[in-house]
């Protein structure tokens, strides 16, 4: 019995390494690995990362393979291994912050052939492999634009931001949030809570309900999933914007609007860019992709019913302003929440300036410290 | 003031609404997990329990569009998936630990593959008992809306608490769990004591998953119950294996858990990492208090990880 068990699996063993041989170099089809660090339905940063994918195979020479739920340790790099050496997957999409350092890096120096993009700001020419490149959107500006409308709808002048973990692209959000929110209501201010983690729905939850008892009225957040918070808010009857993907189904009365990814472009772009032969190594394919409003990478989602009309002009305004290119989010004169200049009178960062990817501080007007 | 800052207010009512509100999940495991090791074996698989409880909860309740329906369900799993347990420690030399660890394995993979579909769609929720219908602060009658099954569990502890003292059955279990031969010498069957211990155990254990799932935080993910299961191992330890302990410990621990956003929400905010660990921190100091080489410990059954 042992000894047909052991036969058999060295049968199966062996039918499965030549069905292993990458069949990717079949012409006209590009083969595109998408992975996830939750689950992929979860009005959040995964879903959003899903609908991409969804989007992109569309395609009818485009495959897509997706894993979700892929903690960001080494089992990573064996999900990439196996997308890259089982399914031929040719470009590698590991969206995970936690991914990059050091489980992109290693297998990227294994695999010179296959492109590896991650999701946020953290590739540095000269220091990263060749074949690694990164791709992010300035949703800072959707978010600045749930920052206008929630600035008109506060009857508080509170507003909340719960927040995982203060690095950059987090405090960009909170940052640009209080912004818009004060460009039209310049005594609102904006409470943050890091809660620690992507994903803690205990403990967002617990931050959404002490927000609003101490008099927050709307709320937003950047977690993986702010479907909780969402969900809070509406219960207690207070007003949310979104962040991620549309979550307008979640808080029907009180959502106001929220920033939306809109990863099908994105990722359409790089499958013609794949299938046109390009390369990061070979410099065809730019190291770094950013794009915004204007660009569609982001959105905005549609208004919710509570949303006033000096709200919506203003919004209108503000967007029109983005997609024209005339719209300056961080200028000076700017000073942090401790009164020290950040940006001084006259000077700006446009959106592409690597100076707003290193972000650690908090604007004026924000409750809140970057100190863990 | 109905709408307005309660600034230091707010922490204290944070701090207690979370001890009630995050500490049912503990109470239900705990005395489920207490009523197991009562009898002399320990399911260290209410993890899983836990999260397949959420799950179901969930499930059922948004399938049906009743969310007892859904609390019925997570104690009916819970009960399935302590039978196995029960069936798989009853055979001679198997160690429950083990078994609890890999049913805790088993009940969470099981849950996320079967909980996949659930994660976006919203379901219907336990309402709460409006306790603070009297108050017109809004914080406070938010605050005092409470779980049915906080309820429930505060009233299966003070219940099972009697149960141990003053009833036959109870004794029973105290046999069982304290001398599985001075039971069997009794005339007591021993394994069908523990079957019935484990099994109530478990769907205790699911009824608090359903708490996650279907009043606070009320959704379905995978990160819901993160280790709750576990800690409401532990604190059966710190409560000394009594009911009604447990319920203090319970609350206890759901406070440790809300420090830090509660003191967030009024701006302070450093070491907001270390007010987050509070609760593991807690469970850390509870184990290195009460073990020790020399002694067994006040309250513990007699026979609790022997293969008696």
């Amino acid at each position: 019995m042992l000894r047909t068990c052991s036969i058999l699996l060295a049968g199966l063993a062996a039918a499965a390494m030549t069905s292993s041989v990458p069949d990717a170099m079949a012409a006209d089809q590009v083969v595109m690995g998408f992975i996830y660090v939750g689950p992929k339905d979860d009005y959040g940063y995964n879903q959003a990362h899903s609908e991409g994918c969804a989007g992109v195979q569309k395609l009818p020479w485009v495959k897509a393979i997706e894993e979700a739920s892929v903690p960001e340790t080494t089992s990573v790099q064996e999900t990439m291994r196996n997308m890259i050496n089982q399914d031929g997957a040719q470009i590698l999409f590991p969206t995970s912050f936690g991914y990059f350092d050091p489980h992109i890096l290693k297998v990227a120096r294994q695999n010179p052939n296959v492109q590896f993009l991650h999701c946020g700001g953290m590739y540095t020419e000269g220091k990263h492999p060749k074949n690694v490149g990164s791709y992010f959107g300035y949703i800072d500006e959707a978010v600045y634009i749930s920052g206008i409308v929630s600035g008109h709808s506060t009857k508080s002048g509170k507003l909340g931001f719960i927040a995982a973990k203060p690095i950059p692209q987090v405090l960009r959000n909170i940052n640009a949030f209080t912004l818009g929110a004060r460009s039209v209501n310049p005594k609102a201010t904006v409470q943050v809570i890091f809660t620690g983690d992507w994903s803690m729905p205990v403990k967002e939850a617990e931050a959404a309900s002490s927000l609003i008892d101490q008099g927050v009225d709307v709320l937003t957040c950047h977690v993986d999933s702010p479907k909780v918070i969402l969900e809070t808010a509406e219960r207690r009857g207070i007003y949310v914007c979104g962040y991620h993907a549309n979550g307008s189904k979640l808080a029907p009365k009180g959502y106001l609007t929220g920033a939306e990814w809109n990863w099908t472009k994105v990722y359409s772009d790089y499958a013609q860019m794949v299938k046109d032969g390009k390369t990061l190594a070979g410099g065809t394919i730019p190291h770094l992709i950013r794009g915004g409003l204007k660009d569609g990478f982001v959105k905005c989602s549609d208004y919710g019913p509570a949303v006033g009309d000096d709200a919506k002009k203003d919004a209108e305004a503000a967007k029109a302003k983005f997609m024209d290119g005339s719209m300056v989010i961080f200028k000076g004169p700017l000073m942090d929440n401790t009164g020290k200049v950040i940006v001084p009178d006259g000077q700006e960062y446009n959106q592409k300036d690597i100076e707003l990817e290193k972000m650690g501080w908090l604007v004026d007007g924000v409750i809140g410290s970057t100190k863990s | 003031m109905s709408n307005s800052s309660i600034g230091w207010w707010g922490v204290v009512i944070g701090v207690l609404a979370g001890s009630v509100r995050g500490g049912t999940p503990f109470l239900l495991v705990s005395l489920g997990e207490c009523l197991t090791e009562k009898s002399g074996k320990i399911n260290l698989g209410l993890e899983g329990v836990l999260l397949m409880g959420a799950m179901s909860a969930y499930a059922v309740s948004y399938k049906t569009g009743s969310s007892l329906c859904g609390v019925a369900a997570a104690a009916g799993v819970g009960a399935l998936l302590g039978m196995i347990h029960a069936l798989m420690v009853s055979r001679p030399r198997v160690n429950d630990i083990a078994v609890g660890i890999a049913m805790l394995i088993f009940g969470s993979g099981l849950a996320f593959y079967l909980g996949k579909p659930y994660i976006e769609p919203s379901a219907p929720q336990l309402p709460g008992i409006p306790l603070g219908a009297w108050s017109s602060v809004a914080q406070i009658r938010a605050a005092l809306s409470i779980s049915p099954l906080f309820v429930f569990g505060v009233v299966v502890a003070f219940l099972m608490h009697w149960f141990f003292r003053s009833t036959r059955w109870g004794m029973h279990v105290r046999a069982v769990g304290d001398s599985p031969a001075a039971a069997r010498a009794m005339g007591l069957s021993v394994g069908r004591t523990r079957f019935l211990a484990i099994v109530c155990g478990s769907a205790l254990g699911g009824m608090g998953g359903a708490h996650l799932s279907l009043f606070y935080p009320g959704a379905w993910t995978e990160r819901i119950s993160s280790g709750q299961g576990l800690m409401a191992v532990a604190l059966v330890i710190f409560a000394r294996w009594n009911p009604v302990h447990c319920l203090w410990a319970s609350l206890l621990f759901g406070g440790a858990q809300s420090i830090g956003p509660a003191l967030q929400a009024v701006g302070i905010s450093t070491g907001y990492y270390l007010w987050n660990a509070s609760p593991y921190i807690l469970t850390l100091l509870v184990m290195m208090a009460t073990c020790s080489t020399k002694r067994t410990l006040v309250g513990a059954p007699g026979a609790l990880g022997t293969s008696s």
